[in-house]
């Protein structure tokens, strides 16, 4: 009857509609505190674990282990995988979680300011990382371009494909490999920057995310794909008609695992970490062809993991993710916005 | 009526209400400031080009399979209409990724348009198909052959009876059939994730641009450009829906 009698006079209307407006674009406050409250998901032995798309087929292994052990016992685990971005994006949003395990700490950290995950994730001894690879050179068969190093991506006539760095937080670390391979390699910090400029300009597509790249590259496109040591490994043990090269300097790729400040069951939520970061969790990190963040792990499995002799990381020798993405990925005057948008110039002149 | 009222509300009014209210968070010159740099504009106006493109094409293509579908009888008639909802059925990233398989480099056909703008006109034309086949189907049906006979005994050709009689009935339902392609070609996303190269200023589409804000956390750029494509696409259907009344006032 109310009703009735609300939507007879449409000034009522508009006012419900006004209404309707406030709630949705007032409760951004609020968002983080009800998420807060309403605690982790349903109940105590149920643990939600929120990752990217990856590792799925390692967790898979790693969940009923750690289900096996005395800590893990009744413990039960939902499981949501996508894309990094996404998955810190809606568990910022509200999305119940307990343990994230995303694709670069950007995205965890991006939780510590609405209070969702605690700032000292990273003191662990592995620094908050619970697994590890390196940006690698996915290439066709018997490798017919013969592309070894860097160099030989920007010749003429090679296509190289790599997803779009500003839809893929995942490509960054591909950007931020070459970058930093050429500092490696003696060069200055314009030459490097141009060496990207080169580079870019030999990538015809740029797919949105790494899944795609890979499938646009088994389709056939492109000359080389930057791709991760595990995913390399991960094509040619599926029978794909490719190999793999590491370059001589490469970047160290780092994912990072965090408990929420909102766990329904932190002690387990931590329980689980902890499990993840122990030696027969590695050992199924390493089986998929991770690089393990364990010592003792990576030397027992050694042999399937070459060492790079130019191998750096983000935080001691690029400067950290924040300033990274600050001066190569912001959207009006980051480096490889420009690259981008002098191609647009370029292409209007032609 | 208050049912329908609320409904339209909770499922697209507040949620477009909120989406214009984020557009403009920063006030109108960072509204327009969001959707007139390089990168967005440039994705646009590439959006526009090819949905006009798709939608005359549609407008052609899905009239005469309409035409076949009511007037020609074949064998197998039945399943090749049920084909045309197939695009509606189908995740739209398995229809990309059945272009890219057939028509792209290493495709059977021998023919590689992915990754060009041809690649995203073909996924558009895909998706799109059933709009004005579906829209042209019932009013084709409902046409009342006695017309054509009478024009016929009167002595016009085909070419005549087409161009003075069918056409005039067919031509709103053909507007509305294209207006709907077009507002579907412009936010169109997940049958071009593979068949586009995804590269700013080049084959970058609106869609795909809008991804690329959120992923990079301006949500308020990927609300702005979000809000032209539906003005822009609102447009496209109340132009469309003048120009349809018009023309069937105008028919008879």
């Amino acid at each position: 009857m109310i009703l009735r009698q609300v939507f007879r006079r449409p000034a009522a209307l508009v006012a419900l509609l006004a209404a309707g407006l406030i709630a949705v674009t007032g409760c951004g406050d609020d968002d983080s505190a009800s998420a807060g409250t309403s605690g982790g998901s349903g109940g105590d032995s149920t643990l939600t674990l929120v990752g990217y798309t990856t590792p799925r087929e390692v967790y898979e292994e790693v969940i009923p282990a750690f289900q096996a052990t005395p800590a893990g016992e009744g413990i039960e685990f939902e499981q949501s995988y996508g894309p990094s971005g996404d998955q810190s994006r809606a568990v910022e949003a509200g999305l119940d979680a307990d343990v994230l395990v995303l694709s670069l700490a950007p995205d965890i950290t991006r939780l510590e300011e609405p209070g969702l995950v605690d700032p000292t994730w990273d003191d662990g001894p592995t620094k908050g990382f619970v697994s590890t690879s390196a940006v690698v050179f996915l290439v066709r068969e018997g490798n017919p371009e013969n592309i070894r190093t860097w160099d030989d991506l920007v010749k003429d006539g090679i296509e190289v494909i790599t997803p779009n760095p500003f839809s893929s937080g995942g490509a960054q670390w591909n950007v931020a490999a070459a970058y930093g391979a050429q500092l490696k390699a003696g060069k200055t910090k314009d030459q490097a920057l141009e060496y990207l400029r080169t580079l870019f300009a030999n990538v015809p597509v740029q797919p949105k995310g790494a899944r795609e790249s890979l499938q646009v590259f088994q389709a056939g496109k492109g000359d080389v794909l930057l791709a991760y040591e595990n995913e390399a490994k991960l094509a040619q043990a599926n029978g794909e008609p490719v190999e793999f090269v590491i370059p001589d300097d490469t970047i160290l790729i780092q994912n990072p695992i965090a408990v929420t400040t909102n766990s329904g069951n932190p002690t387990a939520a931590q329980a689980f970490v902890d499990y993840a970061l122990s030696a027969p969790a590695q050992e199924v990190f390493a089986k998929k062809g991770y690089r393990s963040v364990l010592p003792e792990v990576a030397d027992t499995y050694a042999a399937d993991f070459p060492e790079i002799p130019g191998l750096f990381t983000m935080d001691e020798d690029l400067g950290g993710w924040k300033a990274f993405r600050d001066e190569f990925f912001d959207p009006d005057n980051g480096y490889v916005a420009d690259i981008f948008a002098d191609r647009g110039f370029s292409q209007e002149d032609e | 009526m208050g049912v329908a009222v609320l409904y339209m509300s909770l499922i697209v009014l507040i949620p477009l209400a909120a989406l214009t209210a984020g557009a403009f968070e920063g006030g109108v010159g960072e509204f327009w400031e969001a959707i007139t740099g390089d990168a967005a504009w440039a994705a646009v106006s590439l959006t526009i080009q090819v949905s006009l493109i798709v939608t005359l094409i549609n407008a052609v293509m899905g009239t005469l399979i309409a035409w076949v579908l009511v007037r020609d009888r074949f064998p197998g008639k039945g399943i090749v209409n049920g084909l045309i909802d197939l695009p509606f059925a189908l995740p739209t990233i398995v229809a990309g990724l059945t272009l890219l398989a057939l028509y792209g480099p290493r495709g059977p056909v021998g023919v590689n348009i992915a990754f060009t703008k041809a690649g995203i006109v073909l996924a558009l034309l895909l998706v799109t198909l059933p709009f004005v086949v579906r829209a042209v189907q019932p009013v084709l049906l409902e046409l009342d052959r006695e017309m054509e006979q009478a024009a016929a005994s009167l002595g016009a050709g085909p070419l005549t009876i087409f161009r003075r009689i069918i056409l005039p009935n067919l031509f709103p339902a053909v507007i509305g059939g294209c207006g709907l392609a077009f507002s579907r070609a412009l936010g169109e996303f997940g049958s071009l994730v593979l068949i586009t190269g995804n590269i700013p200023f080049q084959d970058q589409v609106a869609s795909f641009y809008i991804y690329s804000q959120i992923e990079s956390d301006n949500r308020q750029e990927a609300a702005a450009v979000s809000v032209f494509l539906l003005v822009l696409s609102l447009a496209a259907l109340l132009i469309l829906s003048a120009l349809e009344r018009w023309t069937s006032r105008h028919a008879r």
